[in-house]
């Protein structure tokens, strides 16, 4: 028993970054929220809207990195196609907005959106069906990318594609989806995407307090999944998975079927890319077939290599910083991001192989070491001094 | 094969369908034999890497397979794992379970536990996480997701831990052990994993005087409550070890007997030395 107990604590010690990150999440979002809707305009404290609406973008970027940092960090998935789980999601979350306009589109058409009756349709295709149901679309939401992720991740980890080819068949994914959602037959408004949302849930979504609300949620989402994660892969289920990271074969051999864990990893990631693009399409008012755009899912995989790999917080920290950088630069230089982007991966690469969360790693124990050695020769120090 | 003899082979009146077979067949070692290796053949690009195989493991035995490079050694536990698909032949696990139906984890969990010939530990996690990993416990998804240790599995971890001499190391990741702690390590997995049968490959390789000497003492103590197959080229080892020795030869078995009595087979004499006695 004083083994456990000195294991327990023992992990315990390691230091759980969870407390620490949903405090300093849920500290910064209320206070923007707090800066927002009751400090008045003028004051220097005042959080506009345009920057609540910027952060909850941010934020669901955050939670899309999350879950290419749980594949790709720590079973070593690394997933060129994440960005269609997430847009999945959205379209999921757009066609519930859609159903909201109801007559209050351009055409004042009470069942179908404006491009459907554009478009000389008569009746609403049967996937828009249910659409309209709140519960039912969230459902979508976490089935669609879930199902998607189970049919393609079967199909790849059964006949165990792996590395690169596994990569790139995520790409093909990702780019096909982008190619038949440009199609204005698929029933999703083509190019164009889903755009002008009034209301969600009954609440104008050009209101500051749904703005906030959204902000709130997203944080919130976000932590609770940062919780649910972490917990997830410090279990013993965690533990196989970073096995079959390092050494798939010797898994098999252990008696450990590698294939049915990592397709539960990926429909989990899946599902995760599927809410923040639900979170995502509210706060950013459209969704078009953009997002499935090979370069986004590229785009995601930075992020996480920024901020670094199998650490979560990592994760979230290289979509903030990363994007705010985007944001930045892209206002003044606007030619100049992508140069930025490619640099700064190889940057990382070369220099920060564990990215940012790695070099925070790296501080701590160089300081503890540091610090261990200054005890003993601290004499030494001075008489040379 | 054509139609007509896979409906012969459907019709064996010797064998029922699998899905009428109990699922879980109990090894069956009435006959003291663990392990039937038979008519084995398995070509590499015309390569006979395995030639009409034919070995039988006694329940509870000590048995090492010696022979050159390319004799079929690693193939044959390749094959017995899973790893590797045979072209004919039939490796049974007791009397009545067929391994060659079953994948790699299937067999891990029958009870077959193997070492590889080149340490292969999980580096990034410590040598207790690695224990762990290897636990004989139920390894379906949500049964691993809610696992928790139990007292008497720390227990067990720790005695295995101090079987191996790793207990002062049990926080240390296993990628910082050295080339003989890792090998010892991967033993200590085998060990945790409580298999019937264990397949050990080279497991003196890189070890000093010392640590061999320990390795063989340990591999001895197993045999008896487990049926331990070693693959090893160290002569002097095998001759520590060894009561039963089969010697391989390009894919088929050459000799089988004690150490004196293979050494002076006239047929190992002309392999190894390339002269007629």
């Amino acid at each position: 028993m004083s083994l456990l107990t000195t294991f327990m604590s023992r992990r315990n010690s390691l230091g759980s970054p969870v407390l620490p990150f949903v405090t300093i999440l849920m500290t910064l979002t209320v206070l923007a929220a707090i800066g927002n809707l009751w400090i008045p305009a003028d004051s220097a404290l005042h959080v506009s809207t345009y920057t609540i609406t910027l952060l909850g973008k941010y934020l669901s970027f955050a939670m899309l990195a999350l879950a290419v940092d749980i594949v790709w960090g720590y079973c070593g998935i690394l997933s060129l196609g994440h960005g269609a789980f997430f847009a999945l999601g959205g379209y999921a979350m757009g066609m519930y907005l859609m159903r909201q306009i109801g007559s209050r589109g351009v055409y004042g058409d009470p069942i179908l959106p404006d491009f459907m009756v554009f478009l000389d349709w008569d009746v609403l295709p049967w996937y828009w069906l249910g659409m309209d149901q709140f519960w039912f679309a969230m459902l979508m939401v976490l089935l669609v990318p879930g199902l998607l992720a189970f049919v393609f991740g079967w199909l790849a980890f059964h006949s165990r594609v792996t590395g690169v080819y596994l990569s790139i068949i995520t790409q093909a994914l990702t780019y096909a989806l982008m190619l038949a959602f440009f199609r204005n037959e698929m029933g999703f408004g083509g190019n164009n995407g889903l755009t002008d949302f009034k209301d969600l849930l009954g609440f104008s979504l050009q209101a500051d307090t749904t703005r906030v609300a959204l902000l709130l949620c997203t944080a919130g989402l976000l932590a609770a999944i940062f919780m649910f994660s972490h917990w997830v892969l410090k279990s013993r289920f965690g533990k196989v998975i970073e096995a079959i990271r390092d050494g798939e074969p010797r898994v098999r051999f252990l008696g450990y079927r590698t294939d049915r864990y990592k397709v539960a990893l990926f429909v989990y990631s899946a599902m995760i890319a599927g809410i923040a693009g639900a979170l995502y399409v509210p706060q950013v008012g459209i969704i078009n077939p953009g997002e499935f755009a090979p370069l986004n899912s590229i785009e995601i995989v930075v992020w996480v290599a920024v901020g670094g790999r199998g650490t979560l917080y990592g994760a979230v920290i290289g979509a903030l910083l990363v994007n705010y950088a985007k944001t930045r630069f892209t206002a003044l230089m606007p030619d100049g991001w992508l140069f930025m982007l490619g640099a700064l991966f190889v940057l990382v690469t070369l220099f920060l192989p564990k990215g940012l969360a790695g070099v925070y790693g790296q501080l701590i124990t160089s300081w503890k070491r540091g610090r261990n050695r200054d005890e003993p020769p601290q004499r030494n120090q001075e008489a040379t001094s | 094969m054509t139609a007509l003899s896979h409906t012969a082979e459907l019709m064996r009146r010797d064998q029922v369908w699998p899905f009428l077979q109990p699922p879980a067949a109990s090894i069956n070692v009435d006959k003291d034999i663990l392990l039937y290796i038979e008519d084995l053949n398995l070509s590499f690009d015309g390569f006979k890497a395995l030639n009409n195989l034919n070995l039988y493991i006694n329940d509870g035995e000590l048995r090492c397979l010696i022979g050159a490079n390319g004799a079929g050694k690693t193939t044959l536990m390749d094959v017995i794992t899973g790893k590797t698909q045979c072209d004919s032949g039939s490796v049974f696990f007791g009397q009545t379970i067929n391994l060659l139906k079953y994948s790699e984890a299937d067999i891990a969990e029958l009870g077959i536990g193997r070492k590889f010939q080149k340490p292969t530990v999980f580096e990034a996690q410590s040598v207790f996480d690695n224990l762990e990993l290897a636990l004989k416990s139920n390894k379906r998804l949500l049964p691993t997701l809610l696992a928790r240790l139990s007292p008497s599995e720390i227990d067990r971890i720790d005695t295995v831990l101090a079987t191996i001499g790793l207990t002062d190391h049990r926080f240390q990741l296993a990628g910082a052990l050295s080339h003989g702690q890792k090998q010892w390590l991967e033993i200590g997995m085998l060990l945790v994993s409580e298999p019937r049968l264990l397949l050990i490959d080279e497991p003196v390789a890189g070890m000093t005087a010392e640590e061999t000497e320990r390795t063989a003492e340990l591999l001895t103590s197993l045999a008896g409550k487990h049926t331990v197959v070693v693959v090893e080229h160290d002569m002097e080892f095998v001759r520590s070890i060894a009561r039963t020795v089969t010697v391989l030869h390009q894919g088929s078995v050459l000799a089988e007997g004690s150490m004196d009595h293979v050494q002076n087979h006239p047929d190992v004499i002309e392999v190894y030395l390339g002269e007629a006695p």
